[in-house]
């Protein structure tokens, strides 16, 4: 039936028909997700990953509503500070340099549109040493917890821990991935920013690696806002 | 291979963005210092987290100026992670409901 209709067309109508299926999201004729594919495939990594944390934050939950007592993180993650002790100063302040790694990293991502390479360049850095900063802070955090007895598969007996079975094991293995996550990223944005600033997206007339990182950096981010708030804050 | 043009916001959304990141994890931490009731503040920080969440994915991940099919594949998987907590979510209720007090 359909095969009589298109003979009986003339070759102008087919071709016209064709260009119309073309013309369409999905017809094969272009990018129904309109980006790159380097950028397809961040974000198709990013949706991947955030399962990863999605798990492993829904196990972490299960974990501590079936436990019959939970160490209160305000007094865990508390810094002793001018002769008293500061809940969960320390989380806040690395909150704080997070998020202000992500808005250099949009400022440098902004600076790519324009292909300004020396502030990309600038911008990048500072990136990266707020996520260097970041890591200090849970080196600190870490080295803090393993002296005071804690460990992946136990907890000691007296306060803040009581003794309670997984808080080690979801405590080392949330804010391990993450920060494996931010080390990973400070190191790709390294990687970018030398690329940057030899001028090899000059020469290649597109600056998109950079937003690319961007993406990557932007979602280590957004999974600590999630780490940050069952975590630390509930 | 063909460019793809498109539009980017100015630098001042960036800033703007970045300041309220700034406000929300302000007010998620006096929120904490306030010692509401458990339900409550934890109805809120879900509130400001999903509030994050979303100024990040939109502005900083451009999420918000790409096409809707990107959109969509990326955001209608996330229904999933929903389903993961509601199929835990039954239990710990209970769990609190019927927890000696």
């Amino acid at each position: 039936m359909l095969k009589e209709v298109s003979q009986r067309m003339k070759p102008e109508t087919q071709t016209a028909l064709l260009e119309e299926v073309l013309k369409s999201d999905w017809g094969g004729g272009k990018s129904p997700f309109a980006v790159s594919w380097g950028k397809l495939m961040m974000w198709i990594f990013i949706l991947s990953d955030a399962f990863t944390f999605g798990g492993l934050l829904v196990g972490y939950g299960s974990l501590r509503i079936s436990s019959e007592r939970w160490p209160d993180p305000s007094q865990v993650f508390a810094l002793h500070l001018f002769g008293r002790d500061m809940p969960l100063l320390l989380i806040a302040i690395m909150t704080f340099i997070l998020v202000s790694s992500s808005g250099w990293m949009a400022l440098a991502v902004h600076a790519a549109y324009e292909r300004d390479r020396k502030r990309t360049v600038t911008y990048l850095l500072l990136t990266c040493l707020f996520g260097l900063l970041f890591l200090s802070c849970q080196a600190y955090e870490w080295s803090k917890l393993i002296m005071e007895g804690l460990r992946p598969w136990y907890a000691p007996e007296h306060p803040p821990f009581y003794g309670v079975r997984g808080f080690g094991a979801s405590f080392f293995t949330l804010t391990g991935f993450h920060g494996l996550h931010v080390l990973s990223g400070v190191i790709y944005l390294l990687v970018i920013a030398l690329r940057v600033a030899k001028g090899v997206y000059d020469r290649k007339g597109s600056y998109e690696a950079v937003e690319i990182a961007g993406l990557y950096w932007h979602f280590v981010d957004l999974v600590w806002v999630f780490i940050f708030t069952f975590f630390y804050l509930f | 291979m063909a460019q793809v043009e498109r539009k980017h916001p100015p630098a001042k959304v960036y800033l703007t963005v970045w300041f309220w990141l700034f406000v929300l994890s302000f007010i998620a931490y006096f929120i904490d210092l306030m010692h509401l009731p458990f339900l409550l503040s934890a109805v809120l920080f879900t509130c400001v987290a999903l509030m994050k969440a979303g100024l990040i994915a939109a502005y900083f991940m451009h999420l918000r100026f790409e096409k809707l099919n990107l959109i969509y594949a990326v955001l209608a998987p996330l229904i999933l992670l929903v389903a993961l907590v509601a199929g835990v979510l039954p239990d710990a209720l209970s769990f609190f409901l019927h927890q000696p007090r």
